[in-house]
Order: structure tokens, then sequence, then C-alpha cells
């Protein structure tokens, strides 16, 4: 049988990979340069007996697939740099409550209002630290539009399967960038649903460990009632400010991901094995860094790429064993060096890692990356 | 005969944290009795709330209950509704939470209308911080934060609701037990956003600043400012000075939200 | 023929003393015993139920 093609923007290619995830809920605000997703799924979401709206603010976007998750919806907002930034506080809640949503974000400049249509990738340290509080965090950074249809699917099954809010992140050139995507059939790409409870209502806890560091999460309307709030809670679900209550479920919502690094974490290793000038890039910026280590080849230089695929967790033993075997490290990225200083920390001195940034609202080009690999070769 | 609302009550979570003389446990309830009135079903009914004193209600009552962000209860709870019609979805809070920093959300589900009840407890503070001014406090009026007398002006929450779409807007008081279930009632079964505006009291972190000496002076208060709309109509302008209107202020019959999303899903099917 | 009078139950844990249903009922059937409500004269109660609507804190049961 012949594949489904379509010539896709990576936009339209989030909105078609949040309805293969079976996303049932869109809350959105208007924002450049993410507007597309809310547009396509005003349209297919209907078509589906699925809901569409458009809130009054980006807050009210979050509140409102938070609420929806809570009756049992896989649930989608899409937003931009100052949207995520208003979005934060309801992260933080959907961290605490422990409810499964996936947040869309394309990076364009910042800080405020910055350069609504320039490309940056300048998000990536608000996806872990802009909501108060500890808390874990998934953040994808896909690289094609290919990859933001399967990296939508993903950020859909780590919600569900961590039950836990789940950035994904393209940076602008990616997300308005038109490619050829193959659309995987049903059943192609794996789809995970968040577990039922298996224990009758009276028995039900929100947030029972004795299912593990994921308790089940029941859905409002379903015949089991519970309380669901912002405030440290025990077990129960309930507020608590018992000592050793708070500490444990803080703890635990930190434990189910860091457990699980090596089931979220995902990267791309290209030319690596004999590498001796590492080039460690994420999204568009990986593009250029891919046809960078190419030329370097062609130059007799031994160039590779670690790719970035997914930010946070952030890769911490692949870039601590690389930095131990390779002579430099390169770090491009379209901000003032967030990648870099995680590189950085990974790398322990094992190795040099100089950075190329640039937030002048263009990309970075091969050219500059491939002067780079001759200056610290 | 007694009532009994313990079998509305989750088990074990009284006293509830509401002080001495707090008119919240009254309006909880009223909101109790209402829903017995109404026969909701549990697992059918969101009680959906905010941050404060009043939005900790959720938790004594035993149904979905979502105790949200600070002034979000009503985007939550736009959340829940749109995702299962099929369900009964009652928000509460005061007004610190609904008006000012729910305001938006506030006046926005006001205008699409969509079936569900709100509870505004407005008892003109912000009581859960300590007293600080309200958008609902008087001018004039004495706050941790405006100790020099409130400059600011206060909204009228039924106006505004009114004048942000809502189709049913109705007030009562605290101290009017017997209406504010009728008042509920009448909002829940109202197709379309209504809102219930309780006048409260908060004895604790408005009362003893304002010169009242204590929850009895208060509850006087309200019985005395509360005018029902209908003997209103026989009484004067100068009668009504310092008056205010309870009962059913507003009604009117307008599509709800719901409903027109079911007809976008019918013509987007076709 | 002998009046039917109602119980006015009081639970005292629940009890706050805020005094409402002490100054509010119409016939003074209720007291304050320290910070807690008491019943002072079952006879006057005509079973109007206020004292148990306007309780805030859950701490009045009447049956008439």
């Amino acid at each position: 049988m012949a594949k489904k093609v379509a010539f896709l923007q990576g936009n339209e290619a989030a909105a078609q990979g949040a309805l293969y995830a079976g996303c049932s809920f869109f809350g959105g605000y208007p924002i450049t340069p993410s507007t597309e997703v809310a547009e396509v799924l005003s349209i297919e979401l209907p078509k589906v007996g699925g809901k569409f709206i458009q809130m009054e603010d980006e807050i009210g976007a979050m509140a409102a697939i938070i609420g929806a998750s809570l009756t049992g919806a896989k649930v989608l907002t899409s937003t931009s740099g100052p949207g995520l930034s208003l979005k934060q506080e309801l992260i933080g809640y959907a961290c605490i409550a422990e409810t499964p949503a996936v947040i869309y974000n394309v990076m364009r400049g910042g800080p405020s209002t910055g350069m609504p249509t320039g490309p940056s990738q300048s998000d990536v340290m608000c996806a872990k630290w802009g909501t108060h509080g500890d808390h874990a965090a998934i953040c994808l950074v896909p690289a094609s539009v290919q990859e933001i249809f399967e990296e939508t699917v993903r950020a859909f099954n780590l919600a569900e399967k961590y039950r836990m809010p789940v950035m994904i992140m393209p940076d602008e050139i990616g997300a308005h960038m038109r490619e050829r995507i193959v659309i995987p059939e049903p059943g192609e790409l794996e789809v995970i649903n968040r577990t039922a409870p298996s224990v009758p209502p009276a028995e039900y806890k929100p947030y029972d460990t004795k299912f593990g560091d994921v308790p089940p999460l029941a859905a409002f309307g379903s015949g089991y009632r519970f309380h669901v709030t912002g405030l440290n809670k025990a077990e129960d679900g309930f507020p608590t400010t018992k000592a050793a209550l708070v500490q444990a479920e803080e703890e635990r919502q930190i434990r189910k991901v860091d457990a699980n690094i090596d089931d979220i974490v995902t990267f791309e290793e290209y030319l690596l094995d004999d590498c001796e000038v590492a080039v460690v890039a994420f999204g568009s910026t990986s593009r250029s860094a891919r046809f960078a280590v190419n030329e370097a080849r062609k130059a007799g230089i031994k160039a590779g790429m670690f790719r970035i695929k997914t930010f946070w967790p952030f890769p911490d033993k692949q870039i601590s064993a690389l930095a131990t075997k390779v002579k430099a490290i390169i770090t491009p990225e379209m901000n003032l060096g967030m990648c870099t200083g995680e590189v950085k920390r990974c790398s322990a001195g094992n190795a040099p890692v100089s950075g190329i940034f640039r937030v002048d609202g263009e990309p970075i080009n091969p050219t500059q990356i491939l002067e780079k690999i001759k200056e610290v070769m | 005969m007694s009532f009994d609302y313990d079998k509305y009550l989750r088990p074990g979570k009284l006293p509830h944290i509401w002080c001495p003389g707090c008119g919240h446990g009254i309006v909880m309830k009223g909101l109790i009795r209402a829903i017995d009135t109404l026969g909701l079903e549990k697992d059918n009914t969101a009680i959906v709330s905010g941050i404060g004193c009043a939005s900790r209600l959720p938790g004594y009552l035993d149904f979905c209950t979502l105790h949200t962000a600070h002034g979000r209860a009503a985007a939550f709870a736009t959340g829940v509704k749109m995702a299962k019609p099929e369900m009964n979805v009652i928000l509460v809070g005061g007004d610190g939470d609904g008006t000012a920093i729910g305001g938006n959300h506030f006046i926005h589900a006001c205008r699409r209308n969509i079936d569900m009840t709100y509870i505004i407890m407005n008892n003109n503070i912000y009581g859960m911080t300590g007293g600080q001014f309200s958008p609902c406090t008087p001018t004039g009026a004495l706050a941790s934060t405006t100790v020099y007398g409130n400059p600011d002006p206060a909204f009228d929450v039924a106006k505004l609701a009114i004048g942000a779409g809502a189709t049913f807007v109705a007030r009562g008081t605290a101290y009017h037990a017997t209406q504010i279930d009728k008042l509920i009632v009448e909002a829940v079964q109202h197709k379309g956003f209504s809102v219930v505006e309780i006048l409260d009291d908060c004895p604790t972190t408005y009362g003893r600043r304002n010169k009242y000496k204590s929850v009895i002076e208060m509850m006087n208060r309200l019985k005395d400012v509360a005018v029902p709309v209908k003997a209103a109509e026989k009484m004067t302008a100068e009668q009504l000075q310092g008056k205010i209107l309870t009962g059913v202020l507003h009604k009117e019959e307008r599509p709800h939200y719901t409903d027109e999303y079911a007809k976008v899903i019918a013509r987007a099917s076709k | 023929m002998e009046k039917k009078l109602p119980t006015i139950e009081i639970i005292e844990k629940y009890c706050k003393g805020c005094h409402i249903c002490v100054e509010f009922c119409p016939t003074k059937v209720l007291e304050m015993k320290g910070f807690v409500a008491s019943v002072k004269n079952l006879e006057a109660c005509i079973k109007c139920m206020q004292c148990e609507l306007r309780c805030p804190d859950f701490a009045i049961k009447v049956t008439a």
C-alpha cells in the first residue's frame, strides 16, 4: 500500500500528529508563530467529535485544557514565548496535580514580545525553570516537519504515561517550514493512553503510590469522585502540610521522570564513532550542523554531531561520555548559551566547549559552524 | 426536620477552616440544600473553585471537586464543561478571586453563556491573605492596604455579569439563608451562564477594621441593606439609597455555548 | 394536649461560638455557655429552623 505523503508546514504537522495521538480537546489563544496549530484543529477536531476552544487569554487556554484533561480527554495547547511565560503558573498546576497535557511552544525571540516572526531557541530554559517550585520537566525539540509530527505523538504518549505536562518546542523555522512528510498509518506509531484505575471508586485515591510512581488517574464523570488541588497534597488528593507526606510527594514527582530517563531521552548520533570534534545541536540549528559536519569530513576533519531530540531531561549521561571521547565540542544555538551551559556542566572540563550564539532573528548557517570546527581543530 | 448535610459532605472534613461567624459556611449549606432539591448526581457534578477562603469550599463536598489556581476557576470549569457537557458544573469563590485576578475569565464565561453556575461569595475583602482591599471593597473602607481609606470605586458584581452577557443573575445574602438555596436552584436550572452573588461577611479581616462590633452587627447590616427586587419596585429613589437589591435580577434566554458547539460539530461532520 | 418538643442538638466540637444562632433566634431558645451555643429554653422553640439554617459551622441540628 502506498504511503500517505503530504507537503506540510511544521505547525500543520503538529496538528496532524495531535489528531493521530487521539487529541480530543484543544484550548488556545492566537499567537505568532504557532497559530496555525489552532487554525487546523478548529477545523479538524469537530469533524471527529473533538472540541476546540479559543480562550480569552493564554492562562485561560492552559486552564481549560487541564480541566478537560481531568474529564479524561487528551489535550493540547499551542503557544509561543510570551504565551509560554503566561502559562507557567498553570503548567506548575498540571505538574503538582499530575494532569496529562501537551504544550506545543514555537520558539521565537525574547524576552517579552521579542521578534515574533524570527526563529529562536531561547525558550528551552523556560521549559524547565519557568514555573516556580520543584518539578520534573519533559521537553522535546524536533528538527524537521516529519519529526514534529512524530514527536507530537510522543509528547502525548509521555504526558499520558507519566501523568504530567509535556512540552514540544520547535523553533520558528521548523514550525513554519514546509516539507514532504510521510503520514504514518494508524497503528504504525505507538499511541499510549493514561492508565485507568483498577480499584472500585470507594477505594480510589488519585495519588495512590501502591500503584507506583505514576498512580492511575480517573476521569471526572466516570463514577470516581476525587479532589484535585494545587496545594501540596497527600495520596488521597487532599491538601496536607504534614512534612513527611509533602516531602514524599514532591520527591515522587521528580522521581517519575528521573527513574525513567532512558525511556524518555532520545538523541541522534551522527558520525560520532571516530569523531574528534563534536557539534552538539538541536532543532533547525542541527540541520546547519549536519551540513557543516559533512563539509568538515570532506576537508578531512573528523567531525560529528550529537543531536539532542529530548532537551529535558537533558542527555547528561551521553554528553558526559562524549566529552571524554572528543577533543572539542561546539554548541551552536539561537540563544546566548542555554544549551552550552548544560553541555559544559555535563562535560565537566573533559572537553573544551565553544558556543556559537545568534539572537538576531537569523538562523545559524553551516559556514559559521564549519569555521568554528576549523578554528578549534 | 433537620436536613441531612452529611449525605453530601466528605466524612471527617469538619470543622471547616472558616473563622467564627464567616458566612461561607451558610452559603455552603445553601448550596448543599440546592443540590439536594435539584437531585444532582454526585458522580456527574463538578464543583470548581479558585483560591481564597471561599474557594476552599469544594474540598468539603463529596463530588468531583477541582480547587484550581487563583482566579482561574471559570477557565478550568470551561474546559470541564466543554469536554463533558453532560456534567453539571458549579463554580464557587470569593470576590477578589472572581473579579480581580479572575475578572477576565469571569466576563468571558458570561459572554459565552456556557451552562454553568457561578456562586460568588462577596465579603468585600481578601480574607485569606489578611484583609487587603478587593475590587468589591466599598470606597472609603479600611483594609490592610487602604489604611487611609479605600480610594477605589467598587464593582457591582451583578451589573458586571449582566453587562458581560450572563443570562441569569441573582443576589442573596448570608443572612437570608433560605433564599440562598432557592436562588441556586433557579440558577442551576437555567440553561446558560448563571451568577449568584451572595453578600457575605468577613468579621475577622473586614468587620474589625471597619467598626463592626460583632458578627451580629455584620449580619444585621446584610439584613438591613437587602431589598427584594419586588419590594424595590414600590420604593422611591430616596428610600432605596444605600440599599442593595436581592433576588433574581436578570433572566433571559439565549443559546448556550455547549449547545452551540454541538451545532459546530454537526456542521463540521457533514 | 401536650406540646411535642423538638430536639436541638448542638455539636460542640463544630461550634465556633459566633453567636449567630443565639442572636437571631426569634424566641430566645439558645444561649452561649462559655464558647459554645447551648439550649436554654426548649419550650419556646417554634421550629422555625433559622438557627440550623444560619449556623455556618454545621453545629446545630433541629429535629421537629
